[in-house]
């Protein structure tokens, strides 16, 4: 019972961040009918925003170490610590909560940017082609960040005080061998809040009411007057800072490298898929499917019958899903259908 | 017109003492000794030969992209470094400390040496396309790198192929120099068995003959070697292997194979990853409060039986408190370690990492090796580095043994430093093990060498 409370808790966290992922995804080629291969590469970027946060907040005065004589070995001391004292100590240590404040506007330009200056262009051409580009585009990010902050993952500890676990065992009942920790139940929480922002904000705003519409007929609401491209770009940016905040809060689970993003685009495609193209709950109801059944999957007692079934799983289910409903399974009649 | 077929060469013996007298006088004038007659004799016998060239050719194939891409770069900071002593330039390095040495700081055999760089991407397949390059296109004499055990296996079959020598950089399975090992192939990089056989007398003496282990292994050559030397070691001081999981190679999350641990009943961690999985699967693995946690009425430990000093400022605060072991410190207070690390320092700014170090002696040695043959010959250059011993290039005495082409020295046993003073004073060394301590027969790994001309 311990295990499988555990394997839930790790396949939600990890459905989390499928789902964030598959949104932004989801919410772009919904819209815009773009299939976004630099989807994965906004997610990291979304990270290195929270990277670049904390090393803005632990700019130091370097003391030579007068020690190691052969090359220059610095102790460092933060200029926020110098300045004030235990409260600079204590605004380093929320640096990956505080990272939110830039990674906002930052995500924001970076997708309008992206969206005005590349993605537009290709907008009546083929998937392939769309494909082609925005891969393209992932590397190019990718190898900026690479020569910005190395190719070695950063360690980005959270504030202290969520460093640790909680007992989640003893508030069940379960005795006290169920620990899980704190950040990873933040980042669960943080995923469900924006989730339900960008739910809402489609549902009960008048901009979403008409993004909605547009995902439906596009033609039509531009008929009506109204200027659904500029929208539309507005929705690309919108779904950058959903990658981005996921990236900038799953910084102290993994520390982030530059090959983050691409670790999660194929898995997210296949979360869409799964999901239904352009179907937003679908996407999210299939990232946390994933996410729970590959961490069941990874569990002692079903390897050692199947071998090798957690690293497959998902793209088992993915086949036998859409071999049921090939549609997904939300998926909207008509969408990528010729 | 004369018709000369019909003349029979008629050798007296005042014609052939005349001649040998002149060959003898011929020799003495241009070669100084016999052997100066016949130096370079194998010329035009072997691939990628410099001949009368000036200058003679290496090729640095490395991780220049990919998850090892800043090991990679560390890496050919230190070929270059090494290239520059050997032409004679800078303060020399380890040419000053190495013992004993045929090196003179000018060259190779009087060559210069030059060199390509190719990028591996940690790949077994773009490491050999890349290899294969250097060897055809830019006919380099020997080539060296790689910061992965599967690159190594590779790249070093390559080598045996195509008869050039590889001198391998970082890598740790027992198969590179056991089922895999190959004459052209040479590691001084130590290896899994070794890690084992290290770390065993202090595990007994910090944790005691009375634990579980939990391992949590890489799913490639690297980790299963190393999982079976680890296990091997802690089963033999008493201790009970609880399970071993294999996970896949860049899991990133690795939560999953982290939780079955809390409830397995081990006392034990040992984290059989390198690089970005380690970093990972170390993170998450304090995260879940594995460090904090009391079983059997013992404190948790983790242990991570290979470390690196670019890992350890991947993992941050992590890696306080956890021991593993490591090829070289740039902490060393030998001589050659100095040395090194003081004209690494001066050129870059910083000190040299594990996996530099070993790429720089690799260099070294070959060219010491060379010269010990006086030949680029590869068999010749091979039978120089067999049997190989020296010392001053960082943890004492070294032998490169003929059997298997591993170098054996000293092992260091280290821990996450619980206080660093800067940013690379990230591990401590615990124990220097004698090399004593970590040789074994090579034929408990079995393999074959091949042949010398291929």
């Amino acid at each position: 019972m311990d295990a499988l409370v555990l394997q839930l808790l790790n396949g939600l966290d990890k459905g989390g961040a499928y789902a964030l992922i598959a949104l932004g995804l989801t919410l772009i080629f919904g819209t815009l009918g773009v299939v976004n291969f630099a989807h994965g590469a906004l997610f990291m970027l979304g990270a290195f925003c929270a990277v670049a946060m904390k090393q803005l907040l632990t700019l130091s005065k370097l003391v030579k170490d007068e020690s190691i004589t052969f090359f220059d070995a610095f102790k460092e001391e933060p200029y926020l610590k110098i300045w004030f004292g235990d409260t600079g100590a204590i605004i380093i240590d929320y640096a990956v909560p505080i990272s939110i404040l830039l990674a906002i506007p930052v995500m924001l330009l970076i997708g309008l940017a992206l969206e005005r200056g590349l993605i537009r262009f290709f907008y009546k051409r083929t998937h392939a082609e769309q494909i082609l580009v925005t891969f393209g585009m992932a590397i190019v990010l990718q190898e900026i960040v690479k020569a910005m902050f190395g190719a070695n993952p950063v360690p980005m500890p959270p504030p202290e005080i969520f460093a640790g676990s909680a007992d989640i065992g003893s508030f069940l009942g379960l005795g006290n061998s169920v620990v899980y920790p704190w950040w990873r139940l933040v980042y669960l929480g943080f995923a469900g809040i924006v989730i339900a922002g960008v739910f809402s904000f489609l549902q009960f705003t008048t901009f979403g009411m008409v993004v909605r519409a547009g995902m439906q007929d596009r033609e039509t609401v531009g008929l009506l007057g109204i200027d659904i491209e500029r929208r539309f770009t507005i929705v690309f940016g919108l779904a950058a800072v959903v990658s981005g905040l996921a990236g900038v809060m799953y910084t102290p689970i993994v520390p982030p490298d530059y090959h983050m993003g691409m670790d999660f685009l194929v898995l997210s495609f296949v979360v869409v898929v799964v999901g239904g193209m352009g179907s937003l709950t679908g996407a999210v109801a299939a990232g946390f499917l994933l996410g729970i059944l590959q961490s069941f999957a990874s569990m002692n007692e079903i390897t050692s019958i199947l071998p090798g079934i957690d690293q497959i799983i998902i793209f088992l289910v993915a086949v036998v899903i859409l071999l049921v409903r090939p549609r997904g399974l939300m998926g909207r009649k008509g969408v990528m259908e010729s | 017109m004369t018709d000369n077929s019909n003349k029979k060469f008629h050798l007296s013996r005042r014609r052939l003492l005349t001649g040998a007298a002149a060959v003898g006088a011929g020799a003495a004038m241009f070669g100084g000794s016999p052997m100066g007659f016949v130096k370079g004799a194998w010329a035009a016998n072997f691939r990628n030969d410099p001949g009368n060239n000036s200058f003679v050719k290496f090729g640095f194939n490395v991780p220049q992209t990919g998850a090892y891409a800043d090991e990679g770069a560390d890496e050919l900071r230190a070929y270059y470094l090494a290239v520059k002593h050997l032409n004679g330039e800078g303060d020399g390095g380890m040419l000053t400390t190495m013992q004993p040495s045929s090196l003179k700081g000018n060259g190779i055999l009087g060559k210069k040496v030059e060199y390509v760089t190719g990028d591996t991407q940690t790949k077994s397949d773009a490491a050999r396309a890349s290899a294969k390059r250097m060897i055809e296109k830019e006919g380099v004499t020997m080539f060296s790198g790689g910061s992965s055990s599967g690159v190594a296996v590779a790249t070093q079959s390559l080598a045996q192929e195509m008869g050039v020598i590889f001198m391998c950089g970082l890598t740790h399975s027992n198969d590179t120099t056991g089922k895999d090992k190959r004459r052209y192939g040479f590691r001084h990089f130590f290896n899994a068995y070794m890690s084992g056989a290290a770390l065993g007398p202090v595990l007994k003496d910090e944790m005691g003959t009375d634990r579980r282990a939990y391992h949590l292994t890489a799913d490639y050559t690297w980790g299963w070697t190393q999982e079976e030397s680890i296990k091997n070691t802690t089963e033999a001081l008493g201790w009970e292997t609880v399970n071993a999981v294999r996970t896949p190679v860049g899991a990133g999350d690795f939560s999953q194979y982290i939780t079955p641990v809390l409830n397995s009943g081990a006392d034990v961690l040992i984290l059989n990853h390198y690089g970005k999985d380690m970093i990972n699967s170390l993170t998450q693995a304090i995260q879940f409060g594995l460090r904090d946690k009391q079983v059997n009425g013992k404190n948790f430990e983790i242990v991570v039986p290979l470390f690196s000093r670019l890992m350890a400022q991947g993992a941050g605060e992590n890696i306080k408190g956890i021991l593993g072991t490591t090829n070289w410190n740039w902490s060393l207070q030998d001589a050659g370690s100095q040395a090194f690390v003081k004209s690494f320092g001066q050129e870059y700014g910083f000190p040299p990492s594990q996996a530099a170090h070993t790429c720089y002696v690799q260099t070294l040695l070959y060219a010491n090796a060379c010269e010990m043959a006086g030949t680029f010959y590869p068999p010749e250059v091979i039978k120089a580095l067999e049997g190989f011993e020296f010392d001053g290039m960082g943890n004492g005495p070294t032998e490169y043994r003929a059997a298997d082409h591993q170098c054996f020295k000293d092992v260091l046993v280290v821990r996450g430093n619980e206080n660093p003073t800067t940013q690379f004073d990230l591990l401590n060394v615990v124990q220097q093990v004698p090399r004593a301590q970590v040789e074994y027969d090579p034929a408990i790994f079995g393999g074959d060498l091949g042949p010398y001309e291929v």
